[in-house]
């Protein structure tokens, strides 16, 4: 009666009784939620052109962020940093599609999928070997980013939002737009997207396979870049960021490999939830650190009951 | 010349569907085992037992185990670790539980535990299928580990939060333990490993391996012709992670002797993985070439600079040592994505027809 009493009335007495913790709660899921959103989108672009499950984002994420970081170590200014690090992923993307992706064409999935294993581990192998392995500072101030926090005080409590992190959230939104807008409006992303429809007939009316696919995974880097830049001044850069990888997983899951607005709309849903149960179920009731695999078996609920994600393309199945 | 089959016929069904439908085959495999059980024995040190034989076996059945759910049944998963963990902890319980128990019991009985959590976890396969399946794999894999460090009684409530094991006996040998010698060891993880990889065999060629192919080749098509999808896939998670239990549960009492739940992580999962898919999906034999590639490896990159005398950084070297074997699984997925078990067969063809060209 106790146990049930804690896990259906008491967490929600608490969230009434502090409005102000809730929304301070609410306030840092929704943050991660937006970067769980951002490599998961990285994942779907990559997904819908060329049928491959880019596992490697998650450590593009890092190695894109420990090159920026590297590059002002050994003094290049803020400002020339970035596109140089911009230059890095597109020769990655031009790598990637040369040496690996252009020989596996026609494999089966799973074939392409190790392969993007094989780059992940690739990635971290260079990366330790040239930055080393250990934790480094994101340069905040040269970037622009402001590391201030604002104070609200809503129901007579106390909420506490770091700039760094509002800056991040525009920041998404901003990129976000910017996507959503080259991909409908330009005629490369139209390309894109017919390529992710089909395609034979993409490539019947003209469309260059390999130019699409070097463009998508240079996009797939500069997302890499703005999350590594955005995760990393939360979190310092190092190769333990690469779990954040797995957290896009879920919400992949969820929202469908192949839809863009399911990554996002899944990743906030899921950044809030886990948040949630963490601070109210997960600390009091399991011991905490629940965020782990509360987002995996979440998604795992929704799944068996909707087996294509709550936004994926339905799966029709021929014989 | 050495592999000619002419002469060779094939006078029933029974005799085309034999283990050994080539007699060379069986020469080849003979030689092998007289390699494993007499001369390995013979010539190989400590180092090479801990740090080769027994983690290559080791590893060898844990690929198996993962290659009948993905590479006979189709089913990609990515949580191996976590059911090797279950196998462990299990086997660890029953041995404190009961004490008395021969080691080999516990063993058996301890994959009956991680075949029923992978039944469990099994169950979404029936409605999720393809990388949705291997995500939600995930979802035993981190929830698994999580569960280790939490729930102090699978670990005796111990103050380190690690199982250790202790030193038991199998007729009046020590095999586990920091008493056991290398080379009991070495036999014992032998043994087990020739049983399991024959009753394997035996599994994939028979009633439920043909099954299994069925539904992993089309499952629409499998279900027409009368298969019960839920009946097949169930018991291939079932045998798989039995068998994946069993090496998670060898891994720690004959090779590393304590474990902490982390041992279990992510990384251990892709290892395995790796071996299933660079050995072959869907061969028995791929399993032990792939093991002998990934265990052997980093084992030789960390030997060969001393060798051939280069002083090099370590920390460097094990960065170096990372990023190889990464594009080592890229550059054999190029030349042959169907694994080191069809090299070999092409291989195989070239010495049946040789000296001529077809």
């Amino acid at each position: 009666m106790e146990l049930l009493y804690n896990i259906f009335v008491d967490p929600f007495i608490q969230m009434y009784e502090a409005p102000d913790f809730l929304l301070q709660v609410l306030w840092e899921g929704l943050v991660s939620g937006v970067l769980y959103a951002l490599i998961a989108l990285g994942f779907v672009l990559i997904f819908k052109s060329s049928r491959i499950f880019n596992f490697a984002q998650g450590i593009m994420v890092v190695f894109a962020a420990l090159t920026l970081v590297g590059l002002h170590e050994n003094g290049v200014p803020a400002w020339l940093a970035v596109p140089i690090t911009l230059g890095v992923m597109y020769v990655l993307a031009v790598g990637i599609e040369r040496v690996v992706l252009r020989p596996l064409v026609g494999q089966p999935d799973i074939i392409l999928f190790m392969a993007t294993i094989g780059v992940t581990l690739f990635l971290i192998g260079f990366g330790e070997f040239i930055f080393g392995g250990e934790n480094k500072v994101m340069i905040t101030e040269a970037l622009g980013i402001p590391t201030g926090a604002l104070e609200f005080e809503p129901f007579g409590g106390f909420v506490l939002i770091e700039e760094k992190d509002l800056a991040a959230v525009i920041m998404a939104v901003l990129l976000v737009i910017a996507l959503l807008a080259f991909l409908n409006r330009t005629s490369m992303g139209r390309a894109i997207r017919a390529l992710g429809d089909d395609h034979q007939a993409a490539l019947s009316v003209g469309i260059s396979l390999s130019t699409i696919w070097v463009i998508v995974w240079f996009i797939a880097g500069v997302i890499a870049l703005a999350t590594g830049i955005v995760w990393g001044a939360r979190a310092g850069v190092s190769f333990a960021l690469e779990v954040i990888a797995y957290k896009a997983l879920p919400v992949l899951m969820l929202g469908g490999l192949e839809s863009v607005s399911g990554a996002i709309i899944g990743g906030l849903l899921i950044g809030l939830l886990e948040k949630l149960f963490e601070i109210y179920w997960g600390q009091p009731l399991l011991g905490g650190n629940t965020e782990t695999w509360f987002a995996f078996i979440l998604a795992l609920f929704v799944l068996l009951f909707r087996p294509q994600g709550l936004f994926g393309e339905r799966i029709i199945e021929r014989v | 010349m050495f592999y000619k089959t002419s002469g060779q016929f094939k006078t029933s069904y029974k005799s085309d569907q034999a283990l050994f439908p080539v007699k060379q085959d069986a020469w080849l495999l003979i030689a092998i085992l007289a390699l494993a059980y007499v001369v390995f024995p013979l010539t190989a040190n400590e180092f090479t037992f801990k740090a080769l034989l027994v983690p290559v076996l080791i590893y060898s059945l844990a690929a198996m185990g993962l290659n009948i759910l993905t590479g006979f049944a189709g089913q990609l998963s990515l949580g191996t670790a976590g059911f090797m963990g279950v196998g462990a902890y299990a086997c660890y319980k029953i041995t404190t539980i009961f004490p008395e128990m021969n080691i080999v019991v516990a063993l058996a009985l301890s994959g009956f535990f991680s075949a029923a959590v992978g039944v469990a976890f099994g169950l979404p396969s029936l409605r999720i299928k393809g990388f949705y399946l291997a995500i939600a794999t995930l979802a035993s894999q981190f929830f698994l580990v999580w569960l280790f460090e939490k729930w102090a009684w699978l670990y005796n409530y111990n103050a380190s939060g690690a199982i250790e094991v202790r030193t038991m006996d199998f007729f009046g040998l020590t095999v586990t333990g920091p008493t056991a010698t290398p080379l009991t060891q070495y036999y014992f993880v032998l043994g087990i490993v020739t049983v399991v990889t024959i009753a394997m065999i035996n599994i994939t060629r028979g009633r439920y391996g043909r099954m299994w192919k069925a539904v992993r080749d089309m499952d629409i098509a499998a279900e027409l012709v009368g298969i019960n999808l839920m009946r097949a896939k169930l018991t291939a998670f079932a045998v798989s992670s039995y068998v994946v239990g069993i090496a998670g549960a060898m891994l720690v009492f004959f090779w590393k002797g304590a474990a902490e739940p982390n041992l279990f992580d992510i990384p251990m999962s892709f290892q395995i993985l790796f071996i299933a898919i660079i050995g072959g999906l869907g061969s028995i034999l791929g399993n032990f070439l792939g093991a002998i590639l990934i265990v052997a490896l980093p084992v030789l990159l960390n030997v060969l600079p001393d060798l051939v005398g280069i002083q090099v950084h370590s920390a460097a070297m094990e960065h170096v040592n990372v990023m190889i074997v990464g594009a080592l699984i890229v550059f054999f997925l190029i030349v042959e994505p169907h694994g080191l078990a069809r090299l070999w067969g092409l291989i195989r063809e070239k010495l049946i027809i040789w000296p001529f060209p077809h």
